[in-house]
């Protein structure tokens, strides 16, 4: 099916990341519904800065981070969210690995308090194959707010394991949750074990503790896995479910389906139930597992919430608006023509002052350098490797640096799932899932996250679809490029209204980039990819305030500077190629000379030049770095030109023989082509096949090839009459 | 065969009065409500509803439609969740 599963499955945890675990350290899961709040308290337990390379607002690996109690060491595990053990999609696969199979001491479900029902199933499940288990019940503030309180004392007394209740935002009231976790972890802890907790059918649960008491003989259970409940294996043998059997002989080393024993006495099992009048199939039985559990949690929520009023939903104004027959469109576009206007307005004054302040910088590495130094040495460190890295930083990082919060915002506040929920028809149209607009927004921060974020479709088709179409929306990286050329060559003079002109223009091509997505999604879908549209569920979680400071810090954290660090890490190396390339003679003409007069011809069908394209090729490592190193191919063939602002820059190009057709076949190409090299490898790992890795290349790149012909030649022809 | 068995006993008696009472989720319009009874698909699709809590006799009211009238919003068990029209028609309800 060409997803592998050995990049989700497996050792779940990042190897690396387990093995600086030290001895002493206990092993705790945090697991939870999806939106429960659970990496907020991740993060508030191990501090923003253990933070690892994980993406803010979904977690679709486990992630993991140190943090201490009164009385242990610990290393917490950020869990996938995960509605149940039974596991659909590829994220809910990593979830249930870990907290079935991963070997750790303790698991904490984190809970909504606002539907708590919803929430127990989960925590039943866990409790079948653990008992040192914490229920974190959290968002008590936001169920206060809707009337609804939750006797945290009776629900523990139900469960039989510590149930503590906070505000996640709150971070003081967090401190039950680390005594909580020191009682479970203690040596001597004991379960209240009220018999058992799920109430299944009698000769279910017979048969399933009769299995259980001879499978540790069976398998060497108390030596090999002593982790693992044998009543929670036995269950999951009459199951039968096929991919967590094999996940549980990979966990245990023992082929549990051929093992003779346990093929005897599982066969004994099943007579019982069939003789009892149950199903023995795993769909039937799921049903009747998922029954008994979602009937339990029901009882339990019916004895320990209490409901004050009527249950009025102040979402629901809202959600008439933002998802209306005439308002959901229209304010779509208004949200993402505000992103970019404060995006494009807020950006260009740090840019300039960016821009001069590391002009006097280079000034003074210059000077520094000048006589001590010889002068080819001078210039490639000056102009090759510094002004390169310059330029990424004056022109990258402010647009980066003012997007990449304002879209976690909308995240944070709930807003994306609605846009999912409001694109959802044209998806479907195309064969594909809703949840793919979600990925296309995480694409728009960057493409690796957004491929990366496809775990959360479960259809294997469709979530191949939503690989190969990510890199149609602009990343991040490339934003800055578009928003330049389109101030430069088609906006009015410069004035109040030159910024809202650009981001009109931008949402325009943005609106381009998502009919591009849909349509090359659809052609997919009749063609490599042909299949039946798999049903779709999705949730709309409540708006919540945003977390503003926290959005800041972890966007720019996380965000800005893994993706500046990265352009920056490849930066210098360009720069210093193209300085070579630009400076090492072959017969009379640099070597870039002949490469850009190689590509001229090719280049200039499709509107852009040589220069242009072989940025583009050079710029594989990452898309900020396309722009300076053009430049440096531009600057490098003439005179020193400094360049200190936009206007100079436009010189340049215009000296180069640009026009506005350059400049919108650029815009074009810049919007189409192939991932750079970061979303390859990730896409590479994700399907673990090289044939949809050179789809996802090839396909951009046609689709702007196409583009920028059509737009460059319909230019031209219009530009003669 | 059992549900062929089944249909064939339905007809002709109070079946259609009960499709009239009765009917599928996707039947049901915004701001009404009704219990489910049984869910007509199996697989994946089942397995991810009763994760939900979709299961035999859950009260579930349609919230909202999408801006094109598809997908609708439900509130199951207290969480809003949306489903397309093809999957809710596969779970019938009963509404009393």
């Amino acid at each position: 099916m060409g997803l592998s599963r050995s990049s989700v499955a497996g050792g779940a945890v990042d190897k690396g990341q387990i093995g600086r675990r030290r001895p002493q350290d206990k092993l705790v899961a945090l697991a939870g519904n999806p939106n429960v709040g659970k990496s907020t308290i991740f993060n508030a337990l191990t501090g923003l800065n253990q933070h690892t390379g994980n993406w803010a607002g979904k977690t679709v690996t486990n992630a993991s981070g140190f943090c201490r109690t009164p009385q242990h060491s610990l290393l917490l595990v950020d869990v996938p969210g995960a509605y149940s053990l039974l596991a659909h999609s590829a994220e809910e696969e990593v979830a249930r690995n870990f907290i079935c199979f991963g070997g750790a001491d303790a698991v904490v479900v984190v809970c909504d308090a606002t539907c708590l029902e919803r929430n127990l199933n989960l925590v039943l499940q866990t409790l079948e194959v653990t008992r040192r288990v914490v229920v974190c019940v959290n968002l008590l503030d936001e169920a206060a707010k809707k009337g609804i309180q939750v006797d945290i004392d009776g629900l523990s007394d139900l469960l039989g394991v510590p149930v503590v209740g906070v505000v996640a935002r709150e971070p003081d009231s967090l401190q039950s949750l680390l005594l909580a976790m020191d009682e479970v972890l203690a040596a001597d802890y004991q379960a209240d074990d009220h018999g058992l907790a799920v109430p299944y059918p009698a000769a279910l649960s017979g048969a399933a503790l009769r299995l259980g008491n001879l499978l540790p003989g069976l398998l060497d259970l108390p030596q090999k896995a002593p982790n693992i409940s044998p009543y929670w294996l036995a269950l999951r043998l009459l199951e039968g479910e096929p991919t967590l059997l094999a996940q549980a002989e990979q966990y245990l080393q023992v082929d549990l389906r051929q093992n003779e024993g346990v093929r005897l006495v599982l066969a004994w099992a099943k007579a019982n139930l069939q003789a009892a009048g149950l199903p023995v199939d795993t769909d039937g039985l799921q049903d009747v597992l998922v029954t008994a559990l979602i009937k339990r949690a029901e009882e339990i929520t019916h004895r320990v919430v209490r409901r004050q009023g009527i249950g009025h939903n102040p979402d629901a104004k809202i959600d008439r608006l933002l998802t209306g027959h005439y308002t959901a469109y229209p304010l779509m576009l208004l949200g993402l023509l505000a992103v970019f206007w404060l995006t494009i307005s807020g950006a260009n004054y740090p840019s300039e002052l960016l821009s001069a302040g590391l002009g006097q910088v280079q000034d003074g590495l210059s000077a520094l350098l000048w006589g001590r130094v010889p002068p080819w040495l001078h210039d490639m460190l000056v102009l090759g490797v510094f002004q390169t890295v310059a330029w990424v930083i004056a022109v990258m990082l402010p647009p980066m640096a003012i997007f990449f919060p304002l879209f976690t915002l909308l995240e944070d506040v709930g807003y994306l799932p609605r846009v999912a929920y409001n694109l959802d028809k044209p998806f479907a149209c195309c064969h594909a899932c809703g949840k793919q607009a979600l990925t296309m927004c995480m694409g728009f921060g960057c493409n690796a996250a957004g491929v990366i974020g496809c775990r959360i479709i479960d259809s294997p088709r469709e979530r191949l679809l939503a690989i190969l179409t990510n890199s149609f929306v602009p990343c991040n990286g490339r934003f800055p490029t578009l928003i330049t050329l389109l101030t430069l060559f088609f906006v009015g003079a410069a004035g109040p209204w030159a910024g809202l002109q650009s981001a009109l223009l931008l949402t325009l091509l943005v609106v381009l980039a998502v009919a591009v997505t849909l349509l090359s999604t659809h052609i997919l879908s009749l063609t490599v990819l042909k299949g039946q549209t798999s049903a779709f569920t999705l949730e709309l979680p409540a708006y919540r305030k945003p977390q503003v400071l926290q959005v800041l810090v972890r966007s720019v954290l996380d965000r800005t500077l893994f993706v500046l660090g990265r352009a920056l890490l490849t930066a210098p190396l360009a720069g210093l190629l193209i300085w070579l390339l630009a400076n090492v003679q072959v017969g009379e003409v640099s070597l870039l000379a002949h490469l850009a007069d190689f590509l001229q011809p090719f280049a200039q069908i499709f509107g852009l030049d040589g220069v242009i394209l072989l940025a583009f090729i050079l710029g594989l490592p990452a898309n900020e770095i396309v722009v300076p190193i053009m430049m440096m191919g531009y600057l490098a063939e003439g005179a020193l030109v400094e360049v200190a602002g936009l206007a100079d820059f436009k010189e340049v190009l215009l000296a180069n023989g640009w026009s506005w057709i350059t400049a919108g076949s650029m815009l074009l190409f810049m919007l189409f082509h192939w991932p750079c090299a970061t979303t390859l490898l990730t896409i590479h790992k994700e399907t673990g096949s090289l044939r949809w890795t050179a789809l996802a290349a090839v396909l951009p790149t046609a689709v702007g090839f196409a583009a920028c012909f059509i737009f460059a030649n319909m230019a031209r022809l219009m530009t003669l009459l | 065969m059992i549900l062929a068995l089944e249909l064939s006993l339905n007809i002709g008696t109070a079946a259609d009065e009960k499709t009239v009472m009765d009917g599928c989720l996707a039947g049901i319009k915004p701001g009404e409500g009704a219990y489910v009874s049984r869910l007509n698909v199996g697989g994946a699709l089942r397995r991810r509803l009763l994760d939900l809590g979709l299961v035999q006799g859950t009260w579930v009211e349609c919230v909202g439609r999408s801006p094109v009238g598809d997908p609708a919003a439900y509130l199951i068990r207290g969480a809003v969740i949306a489903l397309r029209a093809a999957d809710s028609a596969k779970i019938l309800v009963r509404r009393e």
